[in-house]
């Protein structure tokens, strides 16, 4: 699950991890209303204006209705007209901002609807740093990363000058450990008191990440102030599903508006949906033969519709919501059926399919391929159920059937 | 022989709610050597299963099967008064972690942990306690391992497996049901199928099990069938490469994954342009692994590896 940015800040600075002041606006009078306890607190007229929403690359991408317009803004109009002029240019911006869609490299071409704005004080940057702590896979536990190259995409600096990368691993027994932060400090060629306050940030940091069960926190930039402090500039954070149960205050700050309504259904159904732009809208059991299932459509020359995982024990009811998300999505040109039923019996997965298709009706090709425990019960089932269903002997079989009716 | 379980192997089962109950059933009516259960709640009870053998299981039983299972406040209890050297884990997501180290702590020799969705701090946590004792853990989220005829772990379907000399290695729960499949209906039987999990921290990757069926003499081949998300099956390669001499076949999925999405498996996502199809089939191929095209070429890229 993700978090805003401005949440995020909010979680650190509840445990004292250095983040600029800021403040959260849904109106445009709330943005207003932000500048001056920003500027008064700080004693710094220049204020930030960044749009919220679940993707990265805000500063650099564009607002579809306003080209010229950045997702983040540095307003500088209070350095020579004072609070008020400050405000003024806030709400110019926030009137812009808010109802319209940011399209940046991670949203894709349709952008996302910017329905909240988070008001900061500027910063005086001296250097900008890269920090995250995730999950390293291959030695199973977290780990810190930090670059000097801040504000950069650390994909490219790992692929273009991996000796930028510096890495410590955090041992699940004893956390991140003194000595390792202080390493990290002085390879980031940090001395000094903002060398001190690195420490206490990255250390703070990661107990903090292995308390929320944080799938990846990324600080880019972190950044030094001119006056030695270390402080969050962007905070990302993406938390564990499995672990939210023991994180209320964590779910609580769910924002729904950013997830797709689709998906969102499936999930309270028990169901794993994720859309995708293609044709043919697949149901199956399973992550992976739901994954493959997709890929041999695309083998045949189809695009999938989707991915969906119906699990290891779904019921009828649960199978009719499936196809219920499924033919919902108006480019899907037909239905590809793909159950290997070892837990999930393929007669459950019949009669959910014949309810499905007698309540919501039936205008495309539906192709069914079933395999595994009482699958004789389950072809039974959908041939005296006289619905216009095409059977498929094996994948490949289903696979080319649907990728053909469905041209 | 076979690898990780065989007629021998004694089980007991943590986590005896309605799901454990239900698989316990089955790994009872297969013939699987099921001694013992640990739910504090029940602890002092019996729980009698009784049924139909299932005919695809273990030879030579009845037809019927009557067993009064003890049940166990803790592991180590159950340890004492069975003898057990195996346990599987079905006790629910908040709980699996603790369950998972406490049948460590009591001398379990293999831990088949099934259950899905545990947090990865607790497996980054239960992994780390694990280090230095003599355990292995396969899972979490994985739907078992079987050696078939002789002993049966977990949530897969008896019935498709058949004894023969082919290994199976697999990090999805329905695709090793395929691949077995398509292999029992080409002739060739398994020695043994190992379902390693698809969560992103398991206690057994594709490199453990490609060992243990290079050193065990019944193997002729083995097929690993891998996913999106993390580099285990590059590493694999790798170890194919350099340390296998017995033939090697594979899939994987996801290959029209979008990047960034989880792909049901916790651990199935492509992530800072990591962990793509592409890149795990490139690997393998280059390591002399046929790559099956599609999932319903899989037994097919077996025989191929065989007669290379």
């Amino acid at each position: 699950m993700k978090i805003h940015e401005h949440q995020a800040k909010q979680l650190m600075a509840e445990r004292g991890i250095a983040v600029p002041v800021g403040r959260v606006a849904t109106t445009v009078d709330e943005a207003v209303a932000a500048v001056r306890p920003i500027v008064e607190e700080t004693d710094n007229p220049v204020v930030v204006v960044k749009a919220q929403i679940h993707a990265g690359g805000r500063g650099k991408g564009r607002f579809r209705e306003h080209p010229d317009l950045g997702g983040v803004t540095v307003v500088t109009a209070g350095v020579d007209g004072g609070i008020s002029a400050a405000e003024e240019a806030v709400r110019e911006l926030a009137t812009k901002m808010l109802g319209s869609t940011l399209v940046t490299v991670q949203t894709g071409p349709e952008g996302k609807q910017v329905n909240r704005l988070y008001i900061e004080q500027g910063i005086d940057i001296a250097r900008e740093l890269y920090l995250s702590i995730l999950l390293d896979r291959a030695v199973s536990h977290e780990i810190v990363m930090a670059s000097t190259e801040g504000g950069m995409e650390i994909e490219k600096v790992a692929e273009e000058t991996p000796e930028k990368i510096l890495r410590a691993d955090i041992d699940p027994c004893v956390g991140l450990l003194g000595f390792q932060a202080a390493a990290l400090g002085w390879g980031l060629e940090l001395e000094g008191e903002a060398h001190a306050n690195f420490v206490r940030f990255v250390r703070a940091l990661a107990e903090a990440s292995a308390e929320w069960d944080t799938d990846l926190i990324e600080i880019n930039p972190l950044v030094v102030t001119t006056g030695g402090e270390v402080m969050a500039l962007d905070g990302k954070m993406a938390f564990d599903d499995n672990a939210l149960f023991r994180h209320p205050e964590v779910v609580a700050m769910r924002d729904v508006s950013e997830e797709d309504p689709d998906e969102l259904e499936a999930k309270e159904a028990g169901l794993s949906y994720i859309k995708l732009d293609g044709t043919i809208g697949c149901m199956v059991n399973g992550a992976g033969l739901a994954m493959s299932t997709m890929d041999i459509i695309k083998y045949f020359g189809g695009e999938p519709a989707n991915f969906l995982d119906v699990g290891g024990g779904a019921n009828a009811e649960q199978v009719a919501t499936a196809f219920q998300i499924i033919t919902r999505d108006p480019n899907v040109k037909g239905i590809f059926v793909n159950i290997f039923g070892g837990i999930m019996r393929c007669d459950t997965i019949a009669t959910g399919i014949v309810d499905a298709v007698r309540r919501v009706g039936l205008e495309v090709p539906l192709v069914v391929r079933l395999e595994g425990t009482n699958v004789e019960l389950g072809k039974r089932i959908i041939d005296e159920s006289g619905l216009d269903v095409i059977s498929a002997t094996d994948m490949k079989d289903g696979a080319q059937k649907i990728v053909e009716l469905a041209r | 022989m076979s690898i990780l379980v065989n007629s021998d192997t004694k089980v007991i089962v943590q986590g005896l709610g309605r799901t454990g109950q239900f698989h316990t059933d089955k790994a009872i009516a297969y013939g699987t050597r099921m001694v013992g259960a640990v739910h504090p709640s029940k602890a002092g009870t019996v729980h009698v299963f009784e049924g139909q053998t299932d005919a695809s299981g273990v030879p030579g039983r009845d037809e019927t099967y009557r067993v009064e299972l003890p049940i166990f406040r803790t592991v180590r209890e159950a340890v004492a008064e069975t003898g057990a050297n195996a346990s599987v884990v079905y006790v629910p997501p908040p709980f699996a972690a603790d369950a998972i180290m406490e049948a460590a702590d009591a001398g379990i020799e293999l831990i088949v942990a099934i259950t899905e969705g545990i947090p990865v701090a607790d497996m980054v946590r239960a992994k780390r306690y694990l280090e230095g004792r003599s355990v292995r853990l396969v899972g979490p989220n994985c739907p078992g391992v079987i050696t078939p005829r002789e002993c049966k772990i977990g949530i897969m379907p008896g019935y498709i497996h058949t004894p023969g000399r082919i290994g199976v290695v697999s990090r999805s729960g329905t695709l090793t049901y395929e691949a077995v499949y398509q292999l029992t209906k080409l002739g060739l039987g398994q020695t043994t199928a190992v379902g390693i999990g698809g969560d992103p921290v398991n206690g057994t990757d594709f490199v453990d099990v490609l060992a243990m069926f290079e050193e065990d003499p019944d193997t002729d081949g083995v097929i690993m069938i891998g996913e999106i998300g993390g580099t285990a099956e590059e590493d694999a390669a790798e170890f194919v490469k350099s340390e296998m001499t017995k033939p090697v076949a594979g899939f994987i999925a996801g290959m029209t994954a979008p990047p960034g999405k989880r792909m049901g498996h916790a651990g199935a996502i492509i992530s800072g342009g990591k962990g793509t199809a592409a890149a795990k089939v490139a690997a393998m191929e280059a390591a002399g692994i046929v790559v099956a095209p599609t999932p319903t070429d899989m037994g097919q890229a077996m025989l191929e590896a065989l007669g290379r």
